[in-house]
């Protein structure tokens, strides 16, 4: 392990927040439109695709892909629309715009159908590259400039006692070096409200925590359906308290700085929790975190450059936007599935590695993945994303909506 | 070469095995200092074994930590898992196939 400070080249945005990809997004603001920007989008190199499905729009959805719109690691963005749906391509081009990066969209209806749409969108997209890579700013940067987000999927009884311990410490290091960690999954957290409540750096924020925490096990009891999954148990899991243990692991030692909402970004460096349960509204839009990919774009949406995401029995996904890397505390997993795996954290069990160890390695793996190296996931072409109806009362900071 | 078990904390009382096991000695790694447990039946990677005798109603404790309740008495080298062990929450999960999971309160009609 290098105890050298690693730096690599990014690319500073307009709102000072620093990217490691200057990557383009295709937006799609309607189900209707997705087959279309997938097209516009197949083999354009250093193009994501996200969209939302629904043709009535949504306040949430919306706050949400303009946050990961305007996200560092996006220099540009195509939004493309049917034409009958609620959610505006224009509306949010301009509001693209605003942040500093070129931006454009159209509805399919007014294009002329499908060959003419993709026609448009590669033409479009073309010249929108050109301006993002034309318009980058390189600058040096390092632990510091990263936000870094953490979720377990797929988790089974490896998980709790090394994948998130490890990235717990990794965690500690970023923390202390002077970057931000973000966690989530406030519905794994069950059982463990004093165990929570110790870690708030301050009353304010015990206060904070005690209410996502509460919100949380009430939304879990009104659903009846708590955050485990059939995998869970036959990895060895018994009960939603166990997970929550082994899932709390990967948020370290450090305090927690505050509760964000999703589309806020934290509001300082240091160890943050995520909430993306729903608040109180009229319409009650289902289960708070229907699969991983959600909970993914919600670490995106606060800003994380690169997501960590720990598996014990062994998850394919990826993302758009921010590179996943994938840790597994089974050893089995990551010889079995070997291609998707980035970390193998099961070495800390073996007595192969301490833990600290370990947490070097895994900073000196985020730093190469943040230089430029892409993680597993990503080389394999996995961007799997879900933007869901939800509601959540505005985020009281004027987050994702710096216009 | 013996089955290995990790003991998370001093006041678990149980263990998560690292390897599968067969019936008979496991070594028990970890918070406690116990040196081995003879599990009473096969039992797979990431699963618990019980490490003392836990009356029915009484906490299951792992990371030093409440995770549920004994649903019935359990012996020391038993399995501890969805038949013998239940969530203070989460009352669907008593309901899943103790080796799969699977749920079986849905209907496919």
């Amino acid at each position: 392990m290098s105890n050298a400070v690693a730096t690599w080249q990014g690319y500073l945005r307009a709102d000072g927040r620093k990217g490691i990809r200057n990557l383009a997004l295709v937006i799609y603001t309607v189900k209707c439109a997705q087959h279309v920007a997938h097209a516009i989008a197949a083999g354009e190199p250093d193009t994501h695709v996200l969209g939302f499905s629904g043709c009535y729009d949504n306040a949430y959805a919306i706050r949400l892909m303009l946050a990961l719109a305007r996200h560092p690691n996006v220099g540009a963005v195509l939004s493309v629309g049917l034409g009958c749906e609620y959610t505006q391509p224009e509306r949010i081009s301009e509001a693209v715009r605003k942040s500093g990066r070129p931006a454009e969209g159209f509805f399919i209806q007014d294009a002329g159908g499908t060959g003419r749409s993709i026609a448009k969108g590669k033409e479009s997209l073309a010249r929108l590259r050109a301006q993002a890579r034309a318009g980058a700013r390189r600058v040096p940067m390092g632990l510091a400039d990263l936000t870094v987000g953490c979720e377990c999927g797929g988790s089974d009884g490896t998980s709790g006692l090394a994948g998130n311990p490890v990235v717990g410490a990794f965690f500690d290091l970023l923390v202390d070096g002077g970057g931000c960690a973000v966690f989530e999954e406030t519905v794994e957290l069950i059982g463990l409200r004093e165990v929570l409540l110790a870690r708030a750096a301050s009353g304010a924020v015990r206060a904070e925590l005690a209410a996502a925490y509460d919100k949380a096990v009430e939304y879990c009891r009104s659903v009846r359906q708590y955050s485990a999954s059939p995998g869970n148990f036959a990895g060895g899991l018994t009960t939603i308290e166990e997970k929550s243990l082994g899932a709390l692991a990967k948020s370290g030692a450090r305090p927690i700085q505050g509760v964000l909402k999703v589309a806020e970004p934290p509001r300082g460096p240091g160890l943050w929790l995520l909430d993306s349960v729903p608040d109180p509204h009229f319409m009650q839009f289902g289960y708070t975190n229907p699969n991983d990919s959600e909970g993914i774009m919600d670490l995106m949406a606060a800003g994380a450059q690169v997501v960590l995401f720990v598996t014990g029995r062994g998850s394919v996904i990826g993302s758009p936007i921010a590179p996943l890397v994938k840790i597994t505390g089974n050893a089995q997993t990551f010889r079995r599935m070997q291609e998707d795996m980035d970390f193998d954290a099961s070495r800390v069990l073996t007595g192969e590695r301490t833990l600290e160890q370990a947490a070097g390695e895994l900073r000196d793996l985020v730093a190469r993945v943040a230089a430029g190296r892409p993680s597993k996931p990503e080389s394999l072409g996995h961007r799997e994303y879900f933007i869901m109806y939800k509601h959540q009362d505005p985020p009281s900071r004027a987050a994702g909506c710096r216009d | 070469m013996m089955a290995k078990a990790f003991r998370i904390h001093p006041d678990d009382n149980v263990a998560v095995l690292l390897d599968d096991c067969a019936p008979g000695p496991v070594a028990v790694l970890g918070a406690g200092g116990m040196a081995e447990i003879c599990a009473t039946a096969a039992i797979k990677s990431g699963h618990k074994v019980a490490l003392v005798g836990i009356e029915a109603g009484r906490p299951i404790v792992k990371y030093g930590q409440r995770i549920g309740h004994a649903t019935q008495p359990i012996e020391p080298g038993q399995w501890v898992h969805l038949h013998n062990c239940a969530s203070d929450y989460d009352e669907r999960s008593a309901t899943l196939d103790g080796q799969t999971g699977a749920p079986t309160d849905t209907r496919y009609e």
